[in-house]
């Protein structure tokens, strides 16, 4: 298709002349690796075009206001937030000069009192220039009860915003937060100047045609279709090197596979290939196809309020009768990877040294022996009058979960276990039987981070059970003071060694209380034509777009 | 005339009232609602679902919610999507000429080919091309028109490589070649279906024709076969495709939702698939007014433009 060659053809003798520069192939590649922007801004013009495909059509273009996910990669182009996370995890400034800290004074002693400073040399895409008032703007416009923001969680506690000067503002939190950090790196500063005109921000121009700071402007959009942004030339970071990107919908996930395979895409965004298309896509020429990890985690979800599930010894021996790699390599085409806690691997917090889950019927069955669970006559377990017997849900039409609830009844089947399948439509399920803690059990992936802080309060602290007064999601009715007093301890703690080890410990601790069966991380399997470098996936944020500044064509 | 004008419009004005009320109804009954989609996201507190409820005027009861919607529509305003809070009026006018491109084409393509079908079957009754044509247009109507998609995209994009494989125009490119480009698979596919339904009625109709006396009339008097098929059948065959004319308007601008999806093409039957997955509703809303309106237009078009062409027929 002529398409092909006109999309590839943007190679250009900056390339060339960077490649000279930089001194080679290592030095293009290397920096890109440690998801630094890699090159100094040169003098010579972005070139080129990079179509990225997207299963859902990004619509919201404040960033501020409640979207989903794919809206995020619009929002990381045009916009920049305070600070940005890296692929490893770690708070780099952006807007900010630095991260603060309690050791360069940016967070007091006792975490209430933040302080930040801001870069100069940054403009709106208007050519106005950023400043304080615009980071003060744009975190009162979350709070402000007529707009219809996105997360509240943590600006929620900010009190007392002050700016001290252009380049330098202070608030006070409600109480110390150490999250609220890395809500930051996801929180887009939007202009003052131009939506504090704005009468009804929910339906303001601006938020068809944005203004940001960030390394690309918009361009146009041609509703259901495309949007086109063009690069900006007076962006104060490194890039962008490609003048224009496009976020392309197509809706039917085999016709965007088909539209990359035929080379009309350039890159495949969320939802990216779909795992039935994994084995081919890695062997199309001219394609880079690799594995991302995702922050969402699948596990054999427990309601501990049940009866049945009480028991520890009960809850490893279902684990013990899981075959993972059956389910992964059988069901899944060998996308997903194993895990043993909800923590993502690309996660600065994530713990390497849990226990290996190990697939021994012998054991699970010796385990519910040894526990005093014994088969009544109808074969099926049976301990104090309580039958080991237990429904498990999840989303009706979901082909491929449904089929590893199959296998899982076999399996469990064989230890004198019933459980019997029971599935919701979507919307159903996740409602209040799942919020309420009304299930059994049920298969679900979940992401258990907010803006990749390692904080899981909301899931796993005893305070957030729904179904006992809590506010939070803790469907699983989990419980442990242990746990609880190192999540209180985690959200107060600002130094990221020292949560590294708090947070270790919660998973090590949850690992053994098992109040669910980890399964798997997902993956993504994310496809770009080679031609393209800079593509550094990272797990910590939720596009595949979060780095476009850094994007250019080789070939 | 002024009198079956007025019949009319009360008539259609009761229709859109109950379209409305039995839509609003079904849309707010299905579970879930526009903010479930974000049960499962990590950072949003119950209330913020709360709040955002509150925003959009969800917790109010349900009839209360619909008056005040009908009572905006009367006063011009469709409303505001749930989505991204630009107009209804807006988003619908983003898809409508995408739709328009495509339905008129494929339409207009429909019309021709399964006018010429009809007519040659019923000229040619119980021929080779009149078995075939029937064969064929069973064929087309059974057969699911996204099928036909999948393989026209599998035989003329992926195996000759002659079309592109979807999508309204080439991101930068966008000229008359490139529009028509892209258009030939889609409304090809899409006036399938409507060659085999054109085919048939004309088919009757023109058969119907061919047996009335002034037929057999201008026979006996000698004249030609052409002539008759031109001056006496063609023009009452038509008559009553002019109804269904009338009935496929709505359908060029609404769009086929299927056939968009597969194609990648940004029309409207693909909006309301999208709203509906939102559960944008005043966007849903908007789309079933317009087209409910356009069915009752398209009707009352017909029905005139019949009463012009046939004198027969007179409007009370």
């Amino acid at each position: 298709m002529s398409k092909h060659s006109t999309t590839q053809s943007s190679y250009s003798r900056r390339d060339a002349l960077r490649m000279v520069a930089i001194g080679g192939v290592a030095g293009l590649i290397a920096p890109n690796l440690l998801g630094k922007h890699a090159f100094a801004r040169t003098s010579s013009k972005p070139s080129g075009r990079v179509i990225v495909g997207l299963g859902q059509e990004p619509t919201v273009f404040n960033p501020l206001m409640v979207h989903i996910e794919v809206d995020d990669g619009v929002h990381f182009s045009v916009f920049d937030a305070l600070f940005r996370i890296d692929p490893q995890g770690v708070i780099q400034p952006n807007l900010a000069l630095e991260v603060p800290n309690q050791k360069n004074g940016g967070i007091s002693e006792d975490g209430r009192k933040w302080r930040i400073r801001l870069r100069d040399d940054v403009r709106w895409h208007d050519g106005k220039p950023f400043s304080a008032e615009d980071v003060k703007f744009t975190l009162e416009l979350i709070m402000n009860p007529n707009f219809r923001s996105w997360r509240t969680a943590g600006h929620a506690l900010v009190r007392d915003i002050t700016v001290v000067s252009p380049t330098e503002i202070s608030w006070r939190m409600e109480e110390a937060f150490a999250p609220y950090l890395s809500f930051l790196t996801e929180t887009f500063i939007v202009p003052k100047h131009i939506l504090e005109k704005e009468a009804n921000p929910n339906n303001a121009a601006f938020n068809q045609a944005p203004v940001g700071t960030g390394p690309f402007k918009w361009g146009k959009r041609v509703a259901g279709d495309h949007l086109e942004l063009v690069a900006n030339l007076e962006y104060f970071g490194e890039g962008p090197h490609i003048e224009r990107l496009v976020f392309k919908y197509i809706p039917d996930l085999t016709v965007l596979y088909t539209q990359f395979k035929s080379g009309d895409v350039d890159l495949v965004g969320q939802p990216y290939i779909t795992p039935d298309h994994y084995g081919e896509a890695k062997t199309l020429p001219n394609r880079v196809v690799t594995l991302v990890p995702r922050s969402s985690f699948e596990s054999f979800y427990l309601n501990l309020e049940r009866p049945q599930f009480k028991e520890l010894a009960v809850r490893e021996a279902l684990y013990a009768a899981i075959d993972k790699e059956a389910i992964i390599q059988g069901l899944y085409y060998g996308v997903p990877t194993p895990t043993e806690t909800f923590m993502p691997k690309q996660s600065l917090y994530h713990n390497p040294n849990l226990p290996a889950h190990e697939f021994n019927l012998d054991r699970a069955r010796k385990l519910l022996d040894q526990a005093g669970w014994v088969p009544g006559r109808d074969g099926i377990r049976a301990k104090g009058g309580v039958r080991l017997s237990f429904a498990n849900s999840t989303t009706s039409g979901d082909p491929l979960r449904e089929q590893a609830q199959q296998f899982l009844q076999q399996a469990f089947a064989q230890l004198g276990i019933e459980m019997k399948i029971s599935n919701l439509p979507a919307a159903v399920m996740w409602g209040e039987f799942w919020q309420q803690s009304q299930f059994d059990s049920v298969i679900v992936g979940s992401t258990y981070l907010i803006g990749a802080d390692p904080d899981v309060t909301n899931r796993l602290h005893s305070r957030s059970i729904a179904a006992k007064g809590g506010r939070g999601s803790n469907n699983a009715q989990y419980s442990n003071p242990e746990v609880d007093a190192l999540l209180d301890k985690g959200a107060r703690t600002f130094d990221p060694e020292a949560r590294r080890g708090i947070y270790h410990k919660v998973q090590e601790l949850v690992r053994r209380d098992l109040p669910f069966l980890p399964l798997y991380q997902s993956n993504a399997v994310q496809g770009n034509k080679k031609g393209i470098s800079g593509v550094v996936p990272n797990g910590n944020t939720r596009t595949e777009s979060w780095n476009a500044l850094a994007w250019y064509w080789t070939s | 005339m002024s009198g079956f004008l007025l019949n009319r419009l009360s008539q259609s004005i009761v229709l859109l009232v109950i379209v409305s009320i039995i839509g609003f109804t079904v849309l707010n009954l299905m579970p879930g609602g526009p903010l479930a989609q974000f049960g499962l996201d990590p950072g949003m507190t119950q209330k913020d679902v709360e709040r955002l409820a509150a925003q959009l005027g969800l917790n109010r009861p349900l009839w209360l919610q619909y008056l005040d919607w009908a009572w905006r529509l009367i006063q011009g305003d469709w409303g505001h999507s749930f989505r991204d809070g630009s107009s209804v009026l807006a988003v619908i006018g983003r898809h409508l000429l995408a739709t328009l491109l495509l339905m008129g084409t494929s339409t207009a393509l429909a019309i021709a080919v399964g006018t010429w079908i009809g007519i040659r079957g019923a000229t040619h009754r119980y021929s080779l091309f009149d078995y075939c044509a029937t064969i064929c247009a069973m064929v087309a109507l059974s057969v699911p028109t996204f099928w036909f998609g999948l393989i026209g995209i599998y035989i003329f994009t992926l195996k000759l490589g002659w079309v592109p494989a979807g999508n309204m125009y080439t991101i930068g490119d966008g000229s008359v070649m490139d529009y028509l480009h892209h258009l030939i698979l889609p409304s090809l596919v899409l006036s399938l279906v409507h060659v085999a339904i054109w085919s048939r009625y004309m088919r009757t109709a023109t058969l119907d024709a061919l047996s009335q006396d002034f037929v057999k009339t201008a026979r006996a008097k000698g004249v030609s076969e052409r002539r008759i098929l031109l001056k006496h059948v063609v023009g009452n065959a038509l008559l009553p495709m002019i109804t269904l004319a009338g009935m496929q308007l709505p359908s060029i601008l609404t769009g086929a939702l299927v056939t968009e999806t597969v194609f990648t093409w940004p029309g409207m039957g693909r909006l309301f698939l999208d709203s509906l997955g939102y559960s944008d509703y005043p966007v849903v809303m908007g789309l079933l007014i317009f087209s409910a309106v356009l069915v009752v237009l398209g009707n009352l078009i017909a029905d005139i433009v019949i009463a012009i062409v046939d004198p027969r027929i007179r409007l009370a």
